[in-house]
């Protein structure tokens, strides 16, 4: 740790017991982005699940907006450390999207506008544990916030929760992705802190 | 002896804030202590942390706006509202508090006395600190290469180092600075408020044809309408250097 | 509020923990489209959970810096290389720009 700055606080935050070790609680909504915000016109949007053996299926925004859609209250932790607790979204299940794909691939790889990826075993986007959000805080998904549609992984560290997401290649394979190749954890569970590689 | 140097370049150091001057209603320049600092070019900045007592840190970037002083260097912090770090560093540092720092760093940004070329700076707001320092290096030198400044500011009293920069233009023939306000003419001013535009940057800097280096810094988006406005005119991309301080005054 | 981007200039802090000369002056070959030039005119996302740095030419990512306590990852396939000043004589003239 270096020395104690006096005086200094840095922007409000606390810690609380029930956040994931190393985390504290912010007010605000840290935007992290590692490429310049996509501006994606909602006429050429499109999702696409393409699985193990190659077969597509995809979905233009009206169709992705006519899936059946939950709203959510989820608890966000980014790997830098800030938390943000009781988000409110809305967003199709990964289990109503995956839903009548067949498929015996283990692992996807989350794509999006702008080129990022993030991998994750596959039965961690099952089972209500996953969500295409399109709708944060009542309103419209920013852009800066991921908008028109971002992944959301909740029980995983944030970067799992693709901004500007178009689609999930289903694999066969684990492929890392965008900062799970250059050190980042390959799996991601914040009550584990599993930040980095060896974790 | 390489080696303490190697790794002393690679390493944090404290410094110890010796004196505080307001240049301005919000701004302030931090003057350090460094022992050992190994010196610097104009032009280079240096990062800070600051650690909160549960061990929150973070780092900013800031330039170096004095010349080489030996164990001294100079921050010019703008704070920005909102901000996280620079309303501390402009408000609530004190005589006698350290700070971490580590540096000088950046290579490609800086000028160095000795090369004979006219230079071109064009500062926006904050972005005026690291060009502060080469008109100070260059005094200090005693440099002759003839510096021309475009200085973009909201309003006269965004001015930072006001007097400084009036008494230098005033003694130094060597020296010109012509101030552009995007917000506020001063009564009399030959030109209105607005945003610098091609034809402040023929009439106050340097021609193409005297092929000076140019020196653009300040907030990412006036860097970028500067420099483009720059090759407009017939700078040679090439001779234009760059530094982008973000959105709004110093890095992120 | 989203930050726009910095330059490669804010690449020296952290470079300088890994690198012992200057990189921002460092002439790098982006692999995607071949366009070289200073690593200072990078465009560079800071506020990722690391540091990212995009060919200012086509955007694609030439280099990638995370940083754990104790270790660092560093990426630079985005790169072909890197062309780097070293000094001749390290004492005359020292290392990191100055």
């Amino acid at each position: 740790m270096g020395i104690v700055s006096r005086g200094f606080g840095g922007r409000r935050r606390s810690s609380r017991p029930d956040l994931p070790p190393g985390q504290y609680l912010v007010e605000d909504f840290p935007v992290l982005s590692a490429g310049p915000t996509p501006r994606i016109d909602l006429g050429s949007w499109e999702f696409r699940v393409v699985t193990e053996d190659g077969s597509k299926r995809a979905w233009d925004w009206a169709a992705f907006r006519a899936m059946p859609s939950e709203d959510i209250t989820v608890d966000l932790h980014c790997v830098t450390k800030w938390s943000k607790l009781g988000t409110r979204w809305a967003g199709v299940s990964l289990d109503a999207i995956l839903g009548d794909i067949e498929t015996a691939a283990e692992f996807a790889l989350v794509g999006s506008y702008g080129g990022y990826t993030t991998n994750l075993p596959l039965e961690d986007l099952r089972s209500g544990q996953a969500w295409i959000a399109y709708a944060y805080d009542g309103g419209d998904l920013d852009p800066e916030h991921g908008g028109p549609a971002r992944l959301l992984v909740p029980h995983l560290y944030l970067w799992k929760s693709a901004k500007w997401v178009n689609g999930i290649q289903l694999l066969d394979t684990d492929e890392p992705g965008f900062w799970e190749s250059v050190g980042y954890h390959n799996y991601g569970d914040p009550w584990r802190e599993q930040r980095y590689w060896g974790d | 002896m390489a080696r303490a140097a190697v790794l002393g370049r690679l390493s944090w150091r404290v410094g110890t804030v010796v004196a505080l001057r307001d240049e301005t209603s919000t701004a302030r320049t931090i003057v350090l202590d460094v022992p050992g600092w190994p010196g610097h070019v104009a032009g280079q900045h240096v990062d800070l942390r600051l650690t909160a007592p549960d061990g929150y840190s973070t780092e900013r970037s800031y330039s170096i706006a004095s010349a080489p002083d030996g164990d001294r260097l100079e921050l010019t912090v703008e704070p920005i509202p909102d901000g996280e770090v620079s309303p501390y560093l402009a408000g609530v540092l004190a005589s006698g508090d350290q700070l971490e720092l580590r540096g000088p760093v950046g290579g490609w940004f800086v000028w160095r006395p000795g090369t004979a070329d006219p230079v071109f700076l064009v500062a926006g707001g904050s972005g005026l600190v690291p060009l502060m320092a080469m008109i100070r290096a260059r005094e200090l030198t005693g440099d002759e290469s003839p510096f021309r400044l475009v200085y973009s500011v909201r309003d006269p009293a965004s001015i930072l180092y006001a007097d400084e920069l009036r008494r230098r233009a005033r003694d130094d023939r060597g020296l010109d600075v012509t101030c552009a306000y995007t917000r506020m003419s001063p009564p009399g001013s030959p030109r209105p408020a607005g945003r610098i535009d091609a034809s402040l940057l023929i009439a106050a800097g340097w021609p193409p044809d005297r092929r000076p280096a140019v020196f653009v810094c300040g907030p990412t988006g006036f860097v970028e309408a500067a420099a483009n406005l720059l090759v407009d005119i017939g700078h040679d991309p090439r001779r234009v250097k760059t530094e982008r301080f973000g959105s709004t005054g110093g890095s992120p | 509020m989203s930050q726009l981007p910095l330059d490669g200039n804010a690449l020296a802090g952290p470079l300088s923990e890994v690198f012992s000369v200057d990189v921002t002056a460092a002439i790098g070959e982006c692999a995607h489209c071949r366009r070289r030039g200073p690593m200072a005119e990078t465009v560079v996302y800071a506020s990722a959970p690391g540091l990212v740095a995009r060919c200012p030419s086509c955007e694609v990512v030439v280099l990638r810096l995370v940083r754990d306590s104790g270790r660092a990852w560093l990426d630079l396939r985005g790169l072909i290389c890197l062309q780097l000043a070293i000094p001749d004589d390290p004492e005359a003239e020292p290392a990191n720009g100055t």
